[in-house]
């Protein structure tokens, strides 16, 4: 394969430098790019498709009677990262999420920090994701948020930026792992040559965090999910599978005297610890959203009773808020007393009123988003709209100033990704997975989620992205 | 095991065996129509009668053309009987259970129901002469019995498919005996005569059973054939087999001897079971045929509520799956 027609546009790509030349840590790569010819390629990705369909690697679009399941393209030029780049990030991320669950815990408790002023009592206290049924409330072992899928973007300069904490229920880990195991076949060599970090114990690390969470010897552990019509019910089944754990509905578990247990056919069995992957409002119609049919009654009980553990632990989404992410550099020196390692996108909070003015001021240039929203809702992209929208977002701003955040209209960096044209560039985010339990830890690897369209910087799968196996090198 | 888990594998062994005897009604039936004399009037309205849809299937339709019954009994989705309603439950069944299945199993289920689907589109109703589709149902599903039988390993899962799927057959094949009775001779001369031996042969070949039967009784005659498909105690599609089986799983669930019952369920299924075992055909001919086979379906009704109040229904809020037929 000819790689010297690559084109990176003046991005920053994550194998080409800026001379256009390949960096150290894609040598091996593109040794056996250069002898692979563009059809040999094709074939790969053919049966690379073939493999996730045969595996089942297949998310719900919708459901209707037909129940059709679509696979997340995954495309088979890895993402590479180098040791040092991997080190500096997992040393990033660990610091990050020791603050923030040293935050909610504060928050939920002494509220220390709203006390001295750092992060405004209004933002928190008025926030729809501070669950007030988890006030005084210490989780077991103090952790809060289990498991984490940061997401990450690099910018023109190559330096990394948190995007998004996604402290509640991220998804995703099933097509790391996945991906992995199918890029292994498409080649087998080179992994072991370019000195590729495994991933593969993810699930026996994620079962040894959850038995942390309980004192008993043996606990047991289940995996909590809404059912199949969920479309990430394929990674349920997935996780419980590797993990030798029950994969649990909320129809399953009953709860007597603050315990909870398993229906099973031999009588009611009890449970410790739960991987639950449903919202914090559905876990319990009791405490929270009265009509949820996912949910335990009683078993919000039995956790503040310390005899469930649930992972993550209700009450995180408070610290995912678009608003209280802007203090997220504050949050880390304020209770490590530590510069960030990773740094923030830079958020302007139009509840500040300088900032909010700079805003109004700058709107044609800026990514204004609402606070609570996720999945790409509300939000406006000021370069890429007209003068009516940039006025109908002036007004919305100024009638609630506190619903709204901008930040600077970042660009992402690039990897040569297969196309019907031959390898093009294309855009890519990193969501690493950070397990919290004895320890803070990062799996070596991540979800590379690729833009396939040429130009977009928009990598949701549901808006034409696809994925990349992520190789973190020794 | 979960409650659920062992509900849905229970329910996938029922939902399979439906689809089997339902294909092996049709192809039977189709197959007796050829065989008529001139003049005699095809029945389709016998089958429709045994699978006890009928309510359902006269709310839409108008007498019993043999394309409609076909489309009833195989693509109507509203029938919540029909082969293609029992294959998607079957379907469904599996993938919530995915993870307690072997790969093949969830991969030919899989395929099934995507060539059942198919035929939806391909109007197989609509065919002159469609038995190669329910020749491959059958096949489909036996293969899927050889993969399972190869497969997975004899745990408590396994007890509950096979649990399932021989109560279904024990109904199923009691309900062919129904075809039976609801299948119109001409006139009561006709009792005896080569017409009716051609519908008993027929009720034998629709169990893969009619080259056994020579072999063990000769001659044709109504009351072997039903002793023979009510009573053997060797042949894998007789009601007293199945029901005997399906004992066995039950106690091999529970791990207790079968000289005992730990269950209402052991003991419902244990009673029917001894009380075929102590009878012979003179019992069922003086009960009447028709009564004898209602009696023993709204046992095995009895029998399967049993099984999910002790198994799959610990809790009261939990609504299982209930697709028993009157």
């Amino acid at each position: 394969m000819d790689l010297s027609n690559y084109d990176c546009a003046g991005l920053f790509d994550e194998m080409f430098d800026e001379n256009g030349s390949c960096r150290d840590h894609y040598k091996t790569f593109e040794k056996l790019l250069k002898k692979t010819g563009p059809k040999k390629l094709k074939q790969l990705q053919f049966s690379a498709n073939k493999t996730q369909l045969a595996m089942g690697m297949t998310f719900n679009v919708y459901h209707n009677e037909q129940g059709l399941e679509k696979i997340l393209h995954l495309d088979i030029i890895p993402r590479i990262i180098a040791n040092q780049e991997w080190l500096q990030l997992e040393a990033g991320l660990r610091q990050r999420i020791k603050a923030l669950n040293l935050f909610i815990q504060d928050i939920y408790n002494e509220q220390e920090i709203l006390n001295d002023g750092v992060v405004p009592r209004d933002l928190i206290e008025n926030s729809k994701d501070f669950l007030k049924p988890c006030i005084g409330i210490t989780p077991p072992k103090g952790i809060w948020c289990h498991i984490t899928g940061t997401d990450l973007i690099r910018d023109n300069s190559g330096e990394y930026f948190v995007l998004e904490d996604n402290l509640r229920c991220p998804s995703g880990v099933s097509y790391m792992l996945e991906s992995r195991e199918i890029i292994k076949r498409a080649f087998p060599d080179l992994i072991n040559k370019a000195g590729v970090m495994p991933v593969s114990n993810y699930p026996t690390r994620l079962l040894q965090m959850l038995q942390h969470l309980s004192n008993k010897e043996k606990p047991v552990v289940g995996v909590l999910t809404p059912g199949i019509y969920n479309s990430a019910y394929f990674e349920h089944s997935y996780l419980a599978l590797q993990m030798g754990a029950e994969l649990v509905t909320g129809e399953d578990l009953i709860v007597k005297d603050k315990k909870v247990y398993m229906q099973t056919t031999k009588g009611f069995e009890p449970i410790d610890v739960l991987y639950r992957r449903i919202d914090d409002t559905f876990l319990d119609p009791l405490v929270f959203n009265p009509d949820s049919m996912l949910g335990i009654p009683g078993i919000f009980e039995a956790y503040k009773a310390g005899n469930i553990a649930l992972a993550n632990a209700p009450g995180t989404g408070v610290a995912d808020d678009k608003a209280v992410y802007a203090y997220v550099p504050d949050i880390i020196k304020y209770y490590l007393n530590e510069a960030p390692i990773l740094n923030n996108v830079p958020t302007y909070l139009c509840r500040k009123p300088d900032e909010r003015q700079y805003v109004l001021d700058h709107i044609e240039e800026l990514v204004v988003k609402e606070t609570n929203a996720a999945g790409g809702y509300g939000m406006l992209i000021g370069p890429k709209s007209g003068p009516e929208e940039h006025e109908k977002f002036r007004e919305l701003i100024k009638k609630n100033p506190n619903n709204y955040i901008a930040q600077p209209t970042l660009s992402l960096s690039t990897v040569p990704t297969l196309t019907d044209e031959g390898l093009e560039s294309r855009h890519v985010d990193l969501r690493p997975y950070v397990l919290y339990g004895e320890e803070i830890e990062a799996v070596p690897g991540a979800l590379s989620r690729v833009a396939l369209k040429k130009g977009s910087l928009v990598v949701n799968s549901s808006q034409g992205g696809g994925s990349k196996d992520t190789w973190v090198l020794y | 095991m979960l409650s659920r888990v062992a509900n849905s594998i229970y329910w996938l062994g029922r939902y399979l065996e439906r689809a089997e005897n339902y294909a092996r009604f049709i192809d039977v039936n189709f197959n007796l129509m050829l065989d008529l004399p001139p003049g005699m009037k095809a029945q389709w309205e016998p089958l429709v009668f045994a699978t006890g849809d009928q309510e359902n299937y006269i709310k839409k339709n108008e007498g019993f053309d043999k394309k409609q019954v076909i489309y009833f009994l195989t693509l109507d989705r509203e029938n919540p009987n029909s082969i293609l309603s029992s294959i998607t439950y079957a379907r469904e069944n599996s993938r919530i259970v995915r993870e307690n299945l072997s790969k093949e199993t969830w991969e030919k289920i899989n395929e099934l129901y995507h060539y059942v689907n198919n035929a939806s589109e391909r109007k197989i109703w609509d065919k002159k002469d469609p038995r190669s589709f329910f020749d491959n149902i059958k096949n489909q599903i036996q293969l899927l019995y050889g993969l399972t039988d190869s497969t997975v390993a004899r745990t408590e899962g396994w007890y509950f498919r096979q649990l399932g799927m021989y109560l279904e057959r024990a109904d199923k094949t009691s309900r062919i005996l129904d075809v039976k009775y609801h299948m119109l001779l001409p006139s009561p001369q006709e009792v005896g005569s080569p017409l009716d031996f051609l519908h008993w042969m027929a009720l034998l070949k629709s169990v893969t059973a009619f080259n056994t039967y020579r072999r063990m009784y000769g001659t044709i005659s109504a009351s072997k054939v039903l002793e023979f498909l009510i009573f053997n105690r060797r042949f894998p599609r007789s009601i007293y087999f199945c029901l005997k089986e399906a004992e066995d799983c039950l106690h091999m669930i529970t791990e207790s001897s079968t000289n005992e019952f730990k269950n209402s369920a052991e003991k419902e299924i244990g009673a029917l079971r001894s009380k075929l075992g102590f009878s012979d055909i003179s019992d069922i001919i003086d009960q009447g045929l028709h009564e004898s086979i209602d009696d023993l379906q709204q046992k095995i009704n009895i029998i399967s509520r049993e099984i999910e109040l002790n198994f799959f229904q610990l809790k009261p809020s939990v609504s299982p799956q209930n697709q028993e037929q009157e």
